[in-house]
């Protein structure tokens, strides 16, 4: 009845601010795409949100501190309400960080949120990153988000350095003295980078200004352009998900953005907020005022980097002091060395997805999460790569496991320095066997069923227990997984009989994919024929 | 009430949940959706009444708690102290702060996670997945506008032009190099020198008075720092970095080195007490052996055998300070250290 200037009229408040948006911004086009976006659900799909809520809780909480916080190595006298350190010499930095402890009311609580969502930020990652690995949701189309999400990480790591070098307290001055003697190690540019960085000699009176910058705005800028991409292409590749009844590499199944998505989502966020503020109100943090400010001629025993950083501090602490002196120079092998490998530890997790891909040849879009087992020789490495940060971490609290435990360090440095060669071997054929053995296990439940617990004794006596037979969605769910045939490398001569030229890396892909999808590297799923055998007639025990 | 993109797979994929389970043949066919099964909530209004009681009331506890955050920032003083099973002792204000705000944030989260849960609907949905790669048509459209617009550029044909476009390019980012090179003084020989000087007192860096050698016992470890150098001053910090110093008095006969025992006073030895490894401060110090050790990455230098190492990661000895004693019989220096102290550099030889 109504001509369009009524309706428009009578359209509700709400709508009529989204049409004004839409006529600029072109919302509803936008929103028609996303807004019943379908999400899987897993519990290991909120790794990743913990990480981008941690982030969120961390900027939020770091824009507070920075406007208490003063970024200066000035000297100061401390006449704060912290009656021991009264009367002390100490940096503005150490000084404002100890008024924002004492003195603004709820500024303890801020900088513990943001020292502990920092740390639960990076373990976010890390655990996130594992998730990741061990699913395969790093492959096509997915390998720039792997590499989005490890440089996240990376950042982090620094950011989180920067972060708590920034109260110039007695702890975090030795770790920025350990890094300044590492960067002096580097040949020949190390002394003077070491200069450029601190602005002449160590501490001299520039660097907590320098480290603010990059820990406020340098880092967190490129970490949230890179969290912005790293979403962007979540949502442009939809999520991945396990394999089940009508879950395919075609579709994503789930429950749509609006409402439920967004409701756990959402509520997600202050779920964890809520969980960091209670562990803030309850466990301390970085208590600086128990460390006091740094002086270069002091130091407290058991001093310990933030856990993300420990490895660094294993790889330094079991190196064995070599030193080289030639022609006037030193070459300082025992800092140098753990210093290189500290970014190869760090990489060799991360071009794994590269080297999987060139050895499978695959190059089909991958959307269904593998189930670890179902890629044995992926998982076995993962687990070793694991194995061998965690020896670095025992590494870098070995004084700490001495004292606990009543072992001499000198037994745990050269435990640290074998296992850091041989405990990723072990680890890797430890879970490889495990890997295959669950294999078996799904093979053996598709083809004779659960086992039921119940007993069943035989007419001539004997005991048996009873199989239940799957359903289909079982089944489906323990075959659906795809695998493998090695690669070949092919005849050695053509049709002619000319030898054919083989690659080194030709051969050396063959001998790697043998050793992947080769006999005994993997257990073949049952076949149709198998199971039919089985199931028709004599089949169950 | 879906989007197209789900509408348009679903009858699909219902066909197959609530048709045909046992696809013929394969015993391992995908078997299709289940269908959904419904929550207690949705077949019973009281229940779903229960939980919209629940989300509510997480709801309102919020609430409760930002009240309580409020009022405890007003109530409680920024100093009080409290001991508090099993956390001992803590500040009030930031005890009952983290613990209102995070009550009113977590009954939030929660509130939302049970009614989405409980109250929305939990019908699982397939969307389909469209293949990342662009269709070849679109390809061939792409490479042939870039082809024109390159064309159109004349960037291929006209080579000068690409090339010093290509120098330019290259240098301008120089200047930002340039402009680096104030970040820090270089570090030409000032490694090699400290505050120590021949004729500086030893000053005890406890009571800030000279150390004569009666001060001295054995099997005490004591800090010095150079006479002049006050922690007011405003490169303290660097300048303490490099001189401190650690002494120890040893039985001359159970100087092992030559060279010390002729640089040290009736068995006075002075040595940085900055560590060789990565430069922290020695702090440890073991009076039968005279071992000290440093507690960052537990190096261990025996210092009555020129403090070489017997274990851990550094790989040099300890520098030494040659002292004497002067006419009014306080402990001096003879000279600077002849070595770089700290940690090793390339040009430290
Ligand atoms: C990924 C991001 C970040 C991480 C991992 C991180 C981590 C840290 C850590 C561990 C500290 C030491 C806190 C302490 O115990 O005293 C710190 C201090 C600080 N952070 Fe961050 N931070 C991040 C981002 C930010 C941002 C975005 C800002 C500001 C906009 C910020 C501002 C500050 C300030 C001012 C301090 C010094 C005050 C203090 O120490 O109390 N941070 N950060
Ligand atoms: S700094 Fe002394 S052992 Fe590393």
């Amino acid at each position: 009845m109504s001509t369009t200037t009524d309706a428009r009229r009578e359209a509700p408040a709400g709508e009529r601010i989204a049409d004004w948006a839409d006529g600029r911004l072109g919302i509803y086009s936008l929103a028609k795409a996303n807004m019943r976006k379908i999400f899987p659900d897993h519990w290991s799909f909120m790794l990743g949100e913990i990480c981008m809520y941690s982030f969120i809780i961390i900027i939020l909480t770091g824009v507070y501190l920075t406007l208490f916080f003063h970024p200066s190595m000035n000297e100061v006298v401390y006449d704060g309400s912290y009656v021991p350190l009264q009367g002390m010499h100490m940096s503005e930095a150490f000084n404002s960080t100890m008024h924002i402890s004492f003195d603004v009311r709820g500024g303890l609580l801020i900088r513990q949120i943001h020292h502990w969502a920092a740390l639960i930020f990076l373990a976010g990652m890390f655990v996130h990153m594992m998730r990741v690995f061990f699913t395969g949701a790093f492959r096509k189309p997915r390998e720039v988000n792997w590499l989005f999400g490890f440089l996240l990480f990376v950042l982090g790591m620094f950011t989180g350095f920067t972060g708590y070098s920034l109260p110039d307290d007695l702890l975090s001055g030795t770790g920025v003295r350990f890094m300044e003697g590492a960067i002096m190690s580097v040949p020949i540019v190390g002394t003077y980078l070491s200069f450029f960085l601190f602005g002449g000699e160590f501490p001299g009176g520039d660097f907590v200004a320098r480290f603010y910058s990059v820990h406020i705005l340098l880092l967190p800028g490129i970490m949230l352009g890179l969290m912005v991409a790293h979403l962007i292409l979540v949502f442009y590749h939809k999520h991945t998900q396990f394999a089940g009844p009508g879950r395919t590499n075609k579709n994503v199944v789930g429950m749509p953005l609006l409402p439920v998505y967004m409701a756990k989502a959402g509520g997600f966020f202050f779920l964890v907020f809520g969980v960091i503020a209670v562990v803030a109100a309850i466990a301390s943090i970085n208590p600086i005022w128990a460390i006091g400010p740094y002086r270069p001629d002091q130091v407290s025993t058991g001093a310990q980097p933030d856990w993300y950083m420990g490895f660094s501090e294993g790889l330094i602490r079991v190196m064995p002091g070599w030193e080289i002196n030639l022609w006037g120079h030193t070459l300082v092998l025992g800092v140098f060395i753990p210093l290189v490998i500290f970014p190869l530890v760090l990489a060799t997790i991360a071009v794994y997805p590269f080297i999987e891909s060139w050895i499978t040849g695959d190059k089909r879009e991958h959307h269904i999460a593998d189930r670890p087992r179902n890629a044995p020789t992926r998982t076995a490495f993962g687990v070793a790569w694991i194995t061998w940060y965690m020896v670095l971490l025992i590494g870098g609290g070995n004084d700490l496991w001495a004292t606990h435990f009543h072992l001499s360090i000198n037994v745990i440095t050269w435990f640290v320095r074998i296992a850091f060669f041989v405990a990723p071997v072990l680890a890797f054929v430890a879970t490889k066997r495990i890997c295959l053995g669950l294999q078996r296990r799904d093979a053996a439940k598709v083809l004779h069923g659960r086992e039921s617990g119940i007993i069943k004794r035989l007419p001539h006596g004997e005991f048996v227990e009873i199989h239940e037979p799957l359903d289909a969605n079982a089944r489906y769910k323990l075959t659906a997984h795809e695998q493998y045939k090695p690669a070949e490398i092919g005849p050695t001569v053509d049709e002619n009989g000319v030898a054919r030229k083989i690659s080194r890396t030709q051969k050396l892909r063959a001998k790697l994919s043998k050793g992947y999808f080769g006999e005994g590297n993997q257990i073949p799923k049952p076949t149709a024929e198998e199971y039919e055998e089985i199931t028709s007639g004599h089949g169950h025990h | 009430m879906s989007s197209q993109e789900n509408s348009e797979s679903l009858p699909e994929a219902q066909a197959t949940a609530h048709g045909a389970v046992e696809t013929a043949g394969d015993p391992f066919a995908d078997p299709g959706l289940p269908a959904h099964k419904p929550r207690i909530q949705d077949i019973d209004e009281r229940a779903a009444k229960r939980s919209e009681r629940a989300v509510a009331f997480l709801f309102f506890l919020s609430m409760v708690a930002t009240v309580g955050f409020i009022a405890s920032y007003v109530i409680f003083p920024v100093d009080k102290i409290v001991f508090i099973f099993p956390f001992g002792h803590v500040s009030v204000l930031n005890f009952a702060l983290g613990l209102t705000l995070g009550v009113a944030l977590f009954c939030i989260g929660a509130g939302a996670v049970h009614w989405a849960r409980t109250l929305m609907s939990d019908v699982e949905m397939p969307a389909e997945r469209h293949e990342i790669a662009a269709p070849p048509e679109v390809k061939a459209q792409v490479l042939a506008d870039f082809k024109q617009g390159a064309a159109e550029s004349g960037f291929g044909r006209r080579k000068l032009i690409r090339n010093t476009m290509f120098g330019a390019l290259a240098l301008v980012p120089l200047s930002g190099v340039m402009l680096l090179r104030d970040l820090g003084t270089l570090p030409e020989d000032k490694l090699r020198h400290t505050m120590w000087s021949k004729g500086k007192a030893l000053i005890n860096m406890n009571t800030n008075e000279p150390l004569r050698p009666e001060d001295l016992t054995v099997g005490s470890l004591t800090f010095a720092k150079p006479e002049g150098l006050e922690e007011t001053a405003e490169d303290f910090q660097t300048q303490i970095a490099k001189a401190a110093l650690m002494l120890v008095r040893i039985k001359p006969e159970d100087i092992k080195d030559k060279r010390e025992l002729e640089w040290s006073h009736q068995g006075i030895v002075a040595y940085s007490k900055i560590c060789t490894h990565v430069g922290c401060p020695i702090s440890l110090y073991e009076q039968q052996t005279h071992h000290v050790l440093c507690p960052c990455h537990q190096s261990t230098f025996d210092l009555s055998d020129g403090a070489r190492v017997i274990f851990g990661p550094a790989g040099h000895a300890l520098p030494q300070l040659r002292i004497g004693v002067n006419d009014e019989g306080y402990l001096e220096a003879l000279g600077d250290f002849e070595e770089p102290v700290g940690p090793a550099f390339w040009e430290r030889g």
